[in-house]
């Protein structure tokens, strides 16, 4: 059986930190660009050369393309050939601190929700997911709270029609508006149960942007461009970039859906141990 | 492109129009939730403030720490909105100029015009650019609270746009 320290979980986690934090993904650049090429208006081309700009400017100069380095949710999936010596979710954690620490990161996490407090760098949010095989894939995604507060939950009825469905998430976005750094990526989790809707709409969130869109997605995607929302929420062709969704089997009696909405700046980074 | 210089005039501030650029120069102070929390509370219970709010420019704003060679790090707006329970009470005790992203609410908006106040809104996600306009940081208030602390900062040219002007005209149109 194939032995893997915590500590090179620990090293594999700073440096995903890193690298999500300074480099917007390919598949993000290469959807603002279009969405750059894509738009007439003068205000809201100017927005997007920003952003483009922006994620240059953070590359160049190893400096966090935004200011919200987000709360870190991080996917583990572990094969059930791999064993690991140590605890997983202390290496993920003390990844987080250094990598946070060592690139200098914002610490917005507050050990209580309530009463608040000085804030830190972790914990993260770990969601771990036995698979077959012998390797660990760890992918990190530091999610910044303007969209996450956007976030919806609804639970139709199981008789709803893909209408309503569709209109609740439109709603969803409409209701962002300018607020959460628009042009978003938009994840939706259908199906499950309320929690599990609610992963599998930030899971969404970790699809390529290339990839071939449903015919649900590229609707959605249609609708939402057309609330004209725009960059920044000041008008334009480009409200969201991409509209991501994931399904699951739910029960008879329930039709939960998810929304998690993303900024431009949707940062992801992942490795395989 | 119009370029304004802190502090802002009642007469400058009421010349500017929502939708326009301007590039503003000089002092601002960053003041996000708690602090901003903390600010109201200390209005209520008559002490005094660590700022002066009639000439202050307030920018919701928690950057990254600062790196070697730069003053801050990556320094963008976060959301206005949630300001929008504190901002009555500080626009009553004078202060005029927010910056900040996305819209406010309908009692924020009318406070604005009856004060002639003014609210901007720059380049949302962007905290990796705006940091070229950051010439100094100095933690002038509630170190204790990490980022959420009160920076005052020296700006130069850093782009705005008018999004609520003196008039309550709004660049987000009747939202």
């Amino acid at each position: 059986m194939k032995t893997l320290k915590a500590e090179k979980i620990t090293r594999a986690v700073e440096e995903l930190v890193r690298r999500a934090n300074f480099l917007l993904p390919a598949d993000i650049s290469l959807a603002l660009r279009r969405a750059y090429r894509a738009e007439n208006d003068r205000r809201a081309k100017k927005i997007l050369r920003a952003v483009l700009d922006n994620a240059a400017y953070a590359k160049g100069n190893d400096l966090a393309i935004c200011q919200d380095t987000g709360m870190a949710v991080v996917f583990a999936e572990v094969g059930w050939k791999l064993r690991i010596s140590g605890d997983l979710r202390a290496a993920v954690n003390k990844g987080i601190r250094a990598g946070y620490k060592k690139y200098c990161l914002r610490n917005s996490i507050v050990a209580d929700p309530l009463l608040r407090g000085r804030p830190g760098f972790s914990p993260a949010i770990l969601h771990t997911e036995i698979v077959p095989g012998s390797r660990m894939k760890l992918t990190l995604l530091p999610k910044g709270f303007g969209c996450e507060n956007k976030s919806q939950l609804k639970m139709f009825k199981p008789t709803s029609g893909i209408e309503e469905i569709k209109a609740f998430i439109v709603e969803t976005v409409k209701h962002a508006g300018p607020d959460a750094c628009p042009p978003y990526v938009v994840g939706v989790g259908i199906g499950g149960s309320a929690d599990y809707a609610g992963i599998l709409a930030k899971k969404a969130l970790l699809s390529r942007l290339s990839a071939k869109p449903s015919g649900l997605e590229k609707d959605l995607l249609k609708r939402i461009n057309k609330t004209g929302i725009g960059p920044m929420g000041l008008g334009g062709k480009t409200t969201a970039l991409a509209v991501k969704v994931l399904t699951y089997p739910t029960h008879i009696a329930g039709l939960p859906v998810s929304v998690n909405i993303s900024c431009h700046a949707l940062r992801r980074a992942q490795i395989i141990l | 492109m119009k370029k304004i210089v802190v502090p802002l005039d009642a007469r400058t501030i009421q010349s500017l129009k929502a939708g326009q650029e301007v590039l503003l120069s000089g002092t601002i102070y960053t003041a996000r939730d708690q602090a901003h929390k903390r600010l109201v509370e200390t209005i209520k219970a008559r002490k005094p403030l660590p700022l002066c709010l009639e000439e202050a420019v307030i920018y919701y704003c928690g950057p990254t720490a600062k790196q070697k060679n730069r003053p801050i790090g990556s320094c963008g707006p976060t959301t206005s909105a949630r300001m929008d329970a504190f901002t009555g009470a500080l626009l009553a005790k004078g202060l005029r100029v927010m910056i900040g992203k996305g819209r406010r609410c309908p009692e924020v908006k009318q406070a604005i015009k009856k004060y002639k106040g003014i609210y901007f809104i720059t380049y949302a996600g962007c905290g990796a650019l705006l940091n070229k306009y950051v010439r100094s940081a100095k933690v002038i208030a509630y170190p204790e609270l990490g980022p959420e602390a009160i920076l005052k900062l020296e700006v130069e040219d850093f782009p705005l746009f008018v999004a609520i002007d003196a008039r309550g005209r709004n660049i987000y149109g009747q939202d």
